[in-house]
């Protein structure tokens, strides 16, 4: 089993026909992802490596039974394209694109609860999400996951996403999916989201969380496993020694007036009962033992 | 991006908001020049990114020409909070019945935007917060539905504002909101929002922060790049589109993605160093990329080792181990350079930096191992 994603999952990436979005639809293919179609008003009718192109993706949907969208489109048209996804009758979307406006994210998260409540958005900014062996939607490599379980990861970072099924993989630790929510003030799914999926997914057994400084959306998390998660996880959170004030790469890293600390962040963590690592590998190194004692 | 006052302020009055008629000035005969056309009285205010300017003596009033060369001479060149105030804002003074603070910014735990608005302005909304937190009455907006006159009215009765002072702040939180909204604003703060004795709501000051992910649909935002804060460094990084935080210590980090160059900071920490600065090169890490992030790091006289820490996804090992190599072609760096590759091939990419590892290009197999070494180098010490 797996969460959100699986080997069924029918993925029309909107932006195939661009750079970014040909190189990882054609590699998610390579990897086993069903990409039944890309959507291109200007190529409706072409194709690309022999997947259909269509002119939106309502028409993808019609034509090929698409569940999910994957937008590889520029920061400027991810507002339209994540509500033309919602509108085309998908039901997961995952928005890769960095750089969408905070205002964009707040507008079409709030119009996707209120219209389409039965729609998942993953993302912006985030790797995508990956179920090894099923399924995988975004920029991962999908060879460094390995298939099968135990574990359960859901991530703010990027490649400490990777570094974490890395390092799971060298210790021959599966996983059953792999999230990555994105490091976006306001992103599509959050903590909460994939813990009460991963809870409620029989084949999960523990969860791996990697955060990171800025907002609050690991101390809710915190709050969220000590009264509601019964499965054990161990948590690492970037940007113990970052400077308030000062945005760390991603938009939503950022502390500011003494909120969104790393230290704040642990301390929930771990009142939650929560094994947190100092560092990646320390967080993985907890997880092999919580996995062992399984 | 952080706003100045005057331009936070010229940024409202684009949104029909009451603010003061005033000039900036670079140097004290800029600033009575500007006086004298403004007319006396007139307040000289620092513009620095930061808060406190009050206390650190960047705000004064001058009831004359000659207070204001003075007040101008005091001020500018001021540090403030490690801000050092290189232009001033003349701007006509302004008598104040009462004082209130209004502000708009994103909730990310609400997923809405958030409004404050307090009868007690003029002191930091964050003092307010702990000493009399119900001195704040807040409201969220739903972004699809917007801000509406009836919900602004609620709210200003909810702030228990003076009758006096209710339509007239109405009228300047609903334009607050617009300029939020229009003007992709992290942040848009008033404070003091103030009342006149002839009962008119004005703008006293302005704090803005706008979202530099908007600048797509904002041409005019440029501009504000350029009167950004940043010191040399991080102007060279941003010069070369790098994701650069100037830090004070003495190991020069680079690292691809930016929670591993976070965790990369971090880890140097826990090993008992102190990281220069934080760089994230993104997933690429080619040579153009590499070289022009070993530039940066080369420049920066603090620097006395370099971890390079990369984590192979998409792109493979080889191609970071070649990037790598390439780049130290191009550059001629100072410090030793202490690399920790691993990922997809990274077996294949430690083959190809082989023959070039030396004293100056060390290799370590895992992240604390990589940030002891650099450590040591750096502090010239076991760690």
């Amino acid at each position: 089993m797996s969460i959100f994603v699986d080997a069924e999952t029918r993925v029309v990436y909107q932006g195939l026909t661009g750079s970014q979005g040909r190189y990882y639809g054609l590699l998610n293919r390579d990897y086993g992802t069903r990409v039944v179609a890309g959507t291109n008003p200007r190529k409706a009718g072409t194709d690309v490596d022999g997947i259909p192109v269509f002119a939106t993706v309502a028409e993808a949907v019609a034509e090929t039974g698409a569940t999910a969208s994957c937008v590889f489109i520029p920061a400027a048209g991810v507002h339209g394209a994540v509500i033309e996804a919602a509108e085309g009758g998908v039901e997961f979307i995952v928005a890769i694109t960095e750089g969408v406006p905070a205002h964009d994210e707040a507008h079409f998260y709030n119009r996707l609860r209120r219209d389409y409540p039965h729609v998942r958005l993953l993302g912006p900014n985030c790797p995508g999400i990956i179920s090894p062996g099923q399924c995988n939607i975004g920029i991962t490599a999908g060879h460094i996951a390995l298939p099968g379980g135990p574990v359960g990861i859901v991530s703010r970072s990027g490649t400490l996403t990777y570094q974490a099924l890395y390092e799971l993989r060298e210790k021959g630790i599966g996983c059953t999916t792999c999230v990555g929510i994105g490091g976006d003030p306001v992103p599509g799914t959050s903590f909460i989201d994939c813990l009460e999926a991963f809870e409620a997914d029989p084949d999960t057994k523990a969860v791996m969380m990697i955060g990171e400084i800025g907002g609050s959306a690991e101390e809710e998390a915190a709050e969220f496993i000590a009264t509601r998660m019964t499965k054990p996880i161990s948590a690492y959170v970037a940007g113990v020694t970052a400077p308030p004030g000062k945005k760390m790469g991603h938009a939503g890293a950022i502390v500011s007036g003494g909120k969104g600390t790393a230290a704040a962040k642990m301390d929930a963590l771990r009142a939650a009962g929560v094994r947190v690592g100092l560092n990646p590998t320390e967080a993985g190194e907890l997880m092999a033992d919580i996995v062992a004692g399984l | 991006m952080d706003l100045f006052e005057y331009q936070g302020k010229q940024f409202f009055a684009q949104y029909g908001m009451p603010v003061s008629a005033g000039e900036v000035a670079l140097t004290v005969d800029e600033a009575v020049d500007a006086a004298e056309r403004l007319g006396t009285p007139v307040m000289v205010k620092a513009q620095v990114h930061t808060g406190g300017r009050g206390k650190a003596g960047g705000i004064k009033f001058a009831a004359t020409l000659d207070d204001v060369r003075t007040h101008a001479s005091d001020i500018l060149g001021l540090d403030i909070r490690g801000h050092v105030v290189g232009r001033v804002w003349i701007e006509k003074a302004s008598d104040i019945a009462d004082e209130y603070y209004a502000s708009f910014t994103l909730d990310r735990s609400a997923k809405k935007h958030l409004g404050m608005l307090s009868a007690e302005g003029g002191v930091e909304i964050e003092t307010v917060a702990v000493e009399n937190p119900d001195a704040i009455a807040k409201v969220w907006v739903d972004p699809v539905d917007g801000l509406d006159e009836a919900t602004a009215r609620d709210w200003v009765m909810a702030a228990n504002l003076p009758e006096a002072a209710v339509e007239g702040t109405v009228d300047v939180l609903l334009k607050l909101y617009m300029a939020y909204v229009d003007g992709d604003a992290d942040l848009v703060e008033v404070n003091p929002l103030i009342l006149t004795p002839e009962g008119r709501i004005h703008v006293l000051d302005a704090k803005v922060t706008l979202d530099a992910n908007s600048v797509f649909r904002h041409e005019d935002y440029e501009a504000y790049d350029e009167t950004q804060a940043r010191d040399e460094r991080e102007t060279a990084a941003h010069a070369r589109g790098l994701q650069y935080v100037g830090l004070d210590g003495s190991v020069g980090v680079i690292a691809n993605g930016a929670g591993l160059a976070m965790s990369t900071v971090d880890v140097v920490n826990q090993v008992g160093g102190s990281p220069a600065n934080f760089l994230d090169i993104g997933g690429g890490a080619n040579a153009e990329v590499m070289a022009g992030a070993l530039e940066v790091i080369n420049n920066d006289p603090a620097v006395r080792s370099i971890f390079i820490n990369i984590f192979g996804g998409i792109t493979r090992g080889e191609e970071v181990a070649n990037g790598i190599v390439g780049a130290l072609e191009r550059v001629a760096i100072d410090a030793p350079i202490v690399i920790r590759l691993d990922g997809t091939n990274a077996d294949e990419g430690r083959t190809i930096l082989e023959p070039h590892l030396s004293d100056a290009l060390q290799m370590a197999p895992t992240m604390l191992d990589a940030a002891r070494r650099a450590v040591e180098l750096a502090e010239g010490r076991e760690v």
